[in-house]
């Protein structure tokens, strides 16, 4: 900034006040007008970001009359339809966080060092950001439309396999159903995430490897596993994050009766089903809480990772 | 290395089989309206006013968001990079925040904070809702917004090209849209496509601030006419498609890179 700055004073000011106090002048007024750009942002920031999440917040730790209370946090643990709730909702997020990884994992690994043609990479990693963005409510039909019970893949599987999907007790409108649609795009997500991770591991590694005579077992064992540990588990966690707050994919696909805490918290702000106004900003918390904790862990893992790839 | 070889061929077959199963199931369904028959019957749909109406709707709101976003990011990232470093840990740490709050609790804050008898009543008209879905949508969009923005500025000078252009007499506003704005052109317009992608299709929000976007339309739909519903889900498909498209088209910065 000083030597433009200075630059500026020079065409502007020649023969003006001396040349320190108008660059000091200039700085601050640099500044201010630096602080007034920001405004907006921080402005926007607190009234549609921080001070509705702090309201819920507080409100959460508040009884009808405004006191300070720890009451409604006590009402979820004893609320056993609640517990479910939430119980469900980690359940699902577990399951296709780990799905996701495993089969999103394999999927990076195989267009990165699979030796596969130079142009499926592109390929696949555009898929993935189309299917990674492909949630709600069209994901939803599209399920319905596909494994429901006349759906393309049932009747083939019917007709070529022998294999009917409903006396095998699936039903697309269950919680069996909203996995298979989550894994949608939660295992594209772990391709675009973990495929940064896998360009990190240096073939110097691996030949240093081979050369000790190790197989490749022992390589992703020893070193390839090792290695990748913390963004692989920092990517499960962070897939477990967006499972857990989604709904509109989930109460398109199985309705408003299946027991996921965002269903049930879309049902407390529709018509207070819980006829507690702050039990409902305890569930609220409840949330932000579980995804605040699997946030951070993926960023104190994102950190760790980057010791080893660079 | 030919065993790994069809390892991975068999990964790839197997994951791009599961992304593109449910869109050729989803076609093959929506034409299946008349008995016994392809036909294009269910996209008729398209055609009805209710249609019309929900999707004009959700395209004027996702231009608004994109340009809303713009007018709020680009000043932001730009005075963080060239003034106010010190900022650059907090704004990145709020920018995040969208990606920890789930989307139904930030509406459910919104609904209590805004409502009709409070100090800011923007749910009490629907004018005023649909102010309110904007800055939702804008909020959404601001993770990936000031990422692609961010990262897109890293890349040019923008000391010099301030610098210059101040020396040249250009004001505040003239550096801001017509000479650092053009700069970043490339990654503001990535940030759009993902940006409509997000918007056009959205559900949650719009659903509980009761708008008529087209995601609650479709929603709607699904409830009893399923074949209409599927080709509604095509189209919503077809417009993922075409915002990631051409995300990669003009994301990609092909002019030399300005003052290095």
């Amino acid at each position: 900034m000083s030597s433009s700055a200075g630059l500026a004073d020079i065409t502007e000011h020649a023969g003006g006040p001396a040349p320190q106090q108008v660059k000091t002048a200039r700085r601050m007024s640099n500044t201010l007008i630096a602080t007034f750009g920001v405004v907006p942002f921080f402005l926007f920031s607190a009234m549609f970001l921080i001070l509705p999440t702090l309201f819920l917040c507080i409100g959460a730790f508040q009884d009808q009359g405004g006191q300070f209370t720890l009451e409604n946090i006590y009402k979820i643990f004893a609320n056993q339809f609640l517990l479910d709730a939430y119980l469900v909702s980690i359940k699902i997020s577990v399951i296709t966080a780990l799905g996701a990884a495993v089969l999103g994992f394999f999927v990076a690994q195989a267009i990165v060092l699979g030796n596969l043609p130079a142009w499926l990479r592109p390929t696949v990693t555009t898929l993935s950001g189309v299917a990674s963005n492909f949630a709600g409510v069209p994901l939803a039909f599209a399920f319905l439309a596909t494994i429901g019970p006349t759906g393309l893949i049932t009747g083939w599987l019917l007709s070529y396999f022998g294999i009917n999907l409903r006396t095998l007790g699936f039903n697309v409108v269950s919680f069996w159903g909203v996995v298979a649609a989550y894994l949608y795009f939660q295992i594209p997500l772990m391709v675009l995430i973990i495929t940064p991770a896998l360009d990190g591991l240096k073939k110097e590694w691996r030949e240093a490897a081979v050369t000790l005579g190790a197989t490749p077992l022992d390589y992703w064992r020893y070193v390839g596993l090792p290695v990748l540990g913390p963004s692989l588990i920092g990517a499960t966690v962070l897939l477990f994050a967006n499972s857990f707050g989604a709904i509109a994919t989930a109460y398109a696909l199985a309705g408003p009766s299946l027991n996921l805490i965002t269903i049930q918290l879309y049902n407390q702000i529709r018509g207070d089903v819980l006829h507690d106004e702050n039990l409902g900003f305890a569930v609220a918390l409840g949330m932000i809480l579980i995804t605040g904790a699997s946030n951070a862990a993926y960023i104190y893992l994102r950190e760790r990772s980057e010791r080893w790839i660079k | 290395m030919k065993t790994s070889s069809v390892g991975a061929w068999v990964a790839v077959c197997i994951g791009v089989f599961y992304l593109l199963m449910p869109l050729m199931g989803t076609v093959e369904f929506s034409l299946r309206m008349l008995r016994g028959t392809y036909s294009f019957e269910a996209y008729k749909i398209l055609g009805t006013g209710e249609f019309q109406q929900s999707f004009l709707f959700s395209m004027i709101i996702a231009l608004l968001t994109i340009i809303v976003s713009v007018l709020i990011v680009v000043p932001t990232v730009y005075f963080v990079q060239l003034r106010l470093p010190k900022l650059r840990p907090i704004v990145e740490f709020i920018t995040l925040l969208p990606l920890v709050i789930p989307a139904i609790v930030l509406v459910f804050g919104y609904l209590r904070l805004y409502n009709s008898s409070s100090w800011l009543p923007l749910t009490g008209t629907a004018e005023a809702t649909n102010v309110l879905l904007l800055f939702a949508y804008v909020a959404l969009a601001l993770p990936y917004m000031y990422r692609a923005i961010d990262s897109g500025m890293r890349t040019v000078d923008v000391r010099t090209l301030t610098e210059a252009a101040e020396s040249l007499g250009a004001g505040l506003g003239t550096i801001l849209f017509t000479v650092i704005l053009p700069n970043v052109r490339s990654a503001v317009l990535s940030g759009a496509f993902l940006t409509f992608a997000i918007v056009i299709g959205e559900f949650t929000i719009a659903s509980l601030l009761d708008r008529p976007v087209f995601g609650t339309y479709l929603q709607n739909v699904g409830a009893g006419k399923p074949y209409n519903a599927s080709a509604l889900s095509v189209v919503a498909f077809a417009i993922t498609w075409a915002s990631m498209g051409l995300m990669q088209v003009f994301g990609r910065d092909r002019r030399p890179k300005v003052a290095h």
